[in-house]
């Protein structure tokens, strides 16, 4: 187990390095000047040259990206170019927040989710089955952005009872638990939850029902268990795979959203990059970008690891 | 079931700030993605002027924003006289206020001021800074030299007569030396604690998400003192999400409502104000060997074969067609003969006369973006206006730009590169100083980086009215020759220009004292919310 969980390590390595290579890449290739925000419209040549120098984006991309991922190795992510500001001062606010919605959706879509995947495994080809589907292909296929235009308009501008954007009263950003701070989490965790919940039902019902077509639960029917201990069992063997999908998909929403942070201003990194691509600021840009790409593969390993736990079959695999 | 009842009580509840009740607070939504620089020289053009340059600092001229039935003029600011010497014509001498301190305390004199060129300007003084430099560089190009005569009075040299001048010392802001100091000479900490002489103070910066500013109780100007005590600065760059705010309560004030919200806005009550204001919605045109708008029957036709009415009406009323650079009743208006209206017939006859019809259409390509500051609503906008150009004869293609990608094509000029094969490009363009507006968009030596000429456009009759304009220190002869040249501008079809805008802002029913003046930049200080 510990060799295996070694070995998952040591590959997640080259993998996150080959994420930072494409990200840094792309945002290099994007058409436009990255110092553009900050150069005034009739800025000469000799202006231009020495803020790209200042800024460190004469040198070769190569060094540029060498520079940036030692630094970033130690710690230091840079200043941002529009505020001046580190830019690790930046992402750690917004990944807090980010982190706040992303487990509020999860305590939202993943029960609801799982729920609804398992009554439709269970009652494959019912009407009960039929309406499930449609719930969750509607849930996967609707745009977020819509969506929580849709809530706000009902809950915030129509009836008044739920704020539209925002962290907290007066706009504060320090989340606290309580109804005053919670009422602005609802809205946007409840979009956000929508598409996990359908992708985990989607795959709940299908492994479910695979699961209970297979010979072993025959046996345990024949065998007379009851029905809750033939469900104990279906549930263990169907855990791994429910267990990658909302591996993934938290690390979806970890990410968070760029469309829902913004339309309901929440200040995590889905909002920062979106602020950071309108300012073209690339020092945080790639930051959050990084820190993301971590996410992901951290999560990844944690899902994997998991797995084995309750499938050992994958470890021997 | 009581816990039930409680919940659904405090949903029910105004979403009130969490301040003090006695305090009256005005909350503004930005579109900003950032709260702009703090340190003085402000950042993301007129917005971040408008909220954090104007709100915290002063100039040593500021504009009077106080007016909106016409367009703004300048005024005294941190200095209460200024003149330039008859002789040489490039020794401006500036009297400054006495009594005037910052927001640390400190005196303003003229030691802060030179302190403060200094910063723009002199790359070896300790309180240098690149970033604020860059952003006053096209305010500060002008000058030469300054020195300090006494405690409250700055000479300030020219590099040649510029009577332009006094519209650029209006964008140069001052901060507090002594608070510099009292940082240790740090910009990032004196971004967290600025201190500059303008009617408000920061009393906290959360990054990218708001600025909180509160009233200034020592503010030298008694026509400016805030009417709020404290004003919430919000970043909300999403149109939808700034007029829901405002819908549900949560702000006070939003900056650009999408026009499609309009009546929804105004049927919940909320206040719609527009104003005309130095802004032209355009296309800056390719003058280059191989441009076909080298010809002005090419140009007229482009101008006289848009609906602009009919556009006003697609944008909810919020744009008036354009006849021009500049507003009709501007001073710099002038006295044009081309009519710039919408006349397809013509346009299709002068089309003819150049050799293109509907049958032989014209192959025009022209540079656009998907959005951007001024940019109203570039895509519909664009699509309106090629059916236009389409049933006269032309063939428009268009390259499609992220906002800053736009803005780097246009800075690089028509005759780069990069831009080889564009026949225009539509960038909104501001006409509240002649430099900008006028002279460095017209006269054939101010092609970029030096000036704003995108297209390298070249009439010498006006490079001979551009340089007596530069030199006429009497503003009423200033303004007579800024009209001669916009005759000729518009004579000459030299871009092809659609509407104003009329830069719609959507207030709560119960805010009051907002003066849209006619300007890129606005004055909070008498908005106060009524409770």
């Amino acid at each position: 187990m510990l060799l295996y969980v070694i070995r998952r390590l040591l590959l997640a390595i080259p993998i996150a390095i080959g994420v930072t290579i494409v990200c840094f890449s792309l945002i290099h290739l994007a058409p436009g000047d990255p110092l553009s925000t900050v150069l005034p419209d009739n800025a000469t040549p000799e202006v231009v040259a020495e803020i790209r120098a200042a800024y460190g984006f004469d040198k070769p991309l190569p060094i540029q990206y060498l520079v940036w991922l030692g630094n970033v190795a130690s710690g230091d992510f840079g200043l941002s170019i529009q505020s001046r500001r580190p830019v690790l001062g930046d992402i750690i606010p917004a990944v807090k927040n980010t982190m706040i919605l992303a487990f509020a959706a999860v305590l939202i879509g993943f029960p609801f989710g799982t729920i609804l995947g398992a009554i439709a495994g269970y009652r494959q080809g019912s009407a009960t089955d039929k309406v499930v589907t449609a719930i969750s292909i509607t849930g996967v296929s609707v745009p977020h952005y819509w969506l929580g235009i849709v809530l706000v308009v009902i809950f915030a501008v129509n009836m008044g009872v739920l704020p539209a954007m925002g962290m907290g009263p007066g706009g504060q950003s320090d989340f606290a638990l309580n109804w005053a701070h919670l009422k602005h989490l609802l809205l946007p965790a409840i979009t956000l939850s929508v598409i996990p919940a359908g992708i985990i039902a989607r795959s709940v019902r299908a492994t479910v029902a695979d699961v209970r077509k297979k010979d072993f639960v025959s046996t345990l029917r024949a065998k007379g268990l009851s029905p809750s201990r033939v469900f104990l069992h279906v549930a263990k063997n169907a855990a791994p795979v429910v267990l990658a999908v909302c591996g993934l998909q938290f690390a979806q929403l970890l990410g968070g959203s760029i469309l829902v942070e913004t339309v309901f201003s929440w200040p995590g990194t889905g909002f920062l990059m979106n602020s950071a691509i309108f300012t073209r600021d690339l020092p945080v840009l790639q930051g959050t970008i990084l820190v993301l790409s971590l996410f992901f593969v951290v999560i990844n390993l944690l899902v994997d690891v998991l797995q084995t736990v309750f499938d050992p079959r994958i470890r021997r695999g | 079931m009581a816990g039930v009842a409680g919940l659904a009580m405090a949903a029910s509840l105004p979403f009130s700030a969490a301040f003090a009740d006695d305090e009256k607070v005005l909350r503004v939504g930005m579109t900003v993605a950032d709260v702009p620089q703090t340190t003085g020289q402000a950042n993301q053009g007129g917005e971040g002027t408008r909220f954090i340059g104007l709100t915290l600092y002063d100039a040593l001229i500021n504009w009077d924003l106080s007016k909106s039935e016409v367009p703004s003029v300048l005024r005294p600011g941190l200095a209460t006289e200024w003149s330039v010497d008859d002789d040489t014509q490039t020794v401006w001498t500036f009297k400054l206020r006495e009594g005037v301190k910052f927001h640390d305390g400190s005196d303003f004199t003229a030691d802060a001021v030179v302190w403060n060129l200094e910063k723009l300007l002199n790359k070896e003084s300790p309180q240098y800074d690149a970033s604020q430099a860059a952003q006053a560089s096209q305010w500060f190009g002008a000058i030469a030299s300054y020195e300090k005569i006494d405690d409250m009075t700055v000479a300030i040299t020219t590099k040649e007569p510029d009577a332009t001048f006094p519209y650029q010392i209006a964008g140069i802001m001052y901060s507090s030396p002594a608070q510099w100091d009292k940082l240790g000479g740090d910009w990032g900490k004196f971004a967290q604690e600025p201190s500059g002489t303008g009617p408000f103070m920061l009393d906290r910066l959360v990054p990218r998400e708001r600025a909180e500013l509160v009233k200034n109780p020592n503010y030298w100007d008694p026509d400016r003192v805030p009417a709020s005590d404290r004003v919430i600065l919000m970043c909300m760059p999403d149109a939808s999400t700034r007029v829901a705010a405002l819908l549900s309560g949560q702000v006070d004030f939003i900056e650009a409502p999408s026009p499609d919200a309009v009546p929804r806005l105004k049927s919940s009550g909320m206040q719609i104000v527009t104003n005309v204001y130095p802004h032209i919605w355009p296309y800056q045109l390719s003058y280059q060997p191989d441009s076909p708008f080298l010809d002005l029957k090419v140009r007229k036709a482009a101008n006289l074969a848009i609906d602009r009415e009919s556009l006003s009406q697609f944008l909810g009323g919020l744009a008036v067609p354009a006849k021009g650079q500049v507003t009709e009743g501007h001073p710099w208006f002038g006295n044009p003969t081309f009519d710039i209206t919408y006349d397809p017939e013509q346009a299709l006859s002068l089309m003819q006369e150049a050799g293109y019809g509907p049958d032989k259409p014209l192959h025009i390509k022209l540079l656009i973006s998907t959005s951007g500051s001024g940019q109203m609503q570039p895509l519909p906008m664009n699509e309106f206006i090629a059916e236009n150009l389409t049933a006269v004869g032309f063939d428009v293609e268009f390259e499609v730009f992220e906002w800053e990608a736009l803005r780097a094509r246009r800075r690089a000029g028509a005759m780069a590169p990069e831009n080889e094969g564009a026949d225009g490009l539509n960038n909104s363009w501001a006409f509240w100083d002649p430099n900008i507006g006028i002279l460095q968009a017209a006269a054939s030596d101010m092609t970029p980086p030096r000036g704003f000429n995108w297209g390298g456009y070249s009439n010498p009759e006006i490079d001979e009215l551009a340089k007596k304009a530069k030199v006429a220190f009497d503003p009423a002869e200033q303004d007579k020759l800024l009209g001669e040249i916009h005759t000729k501008m518009v004579d000459d079809a030299m871009w092809i220009w659609v509407v104003h805008d009329l830069n719609p802002r959507a207030l709560g029913p119960n805010v009051k004292g907002f003066v849209q003046a006619q300007n890129w930049y606005q004055d909070l200080t008498p908005v106060y919310v009524d409770n």
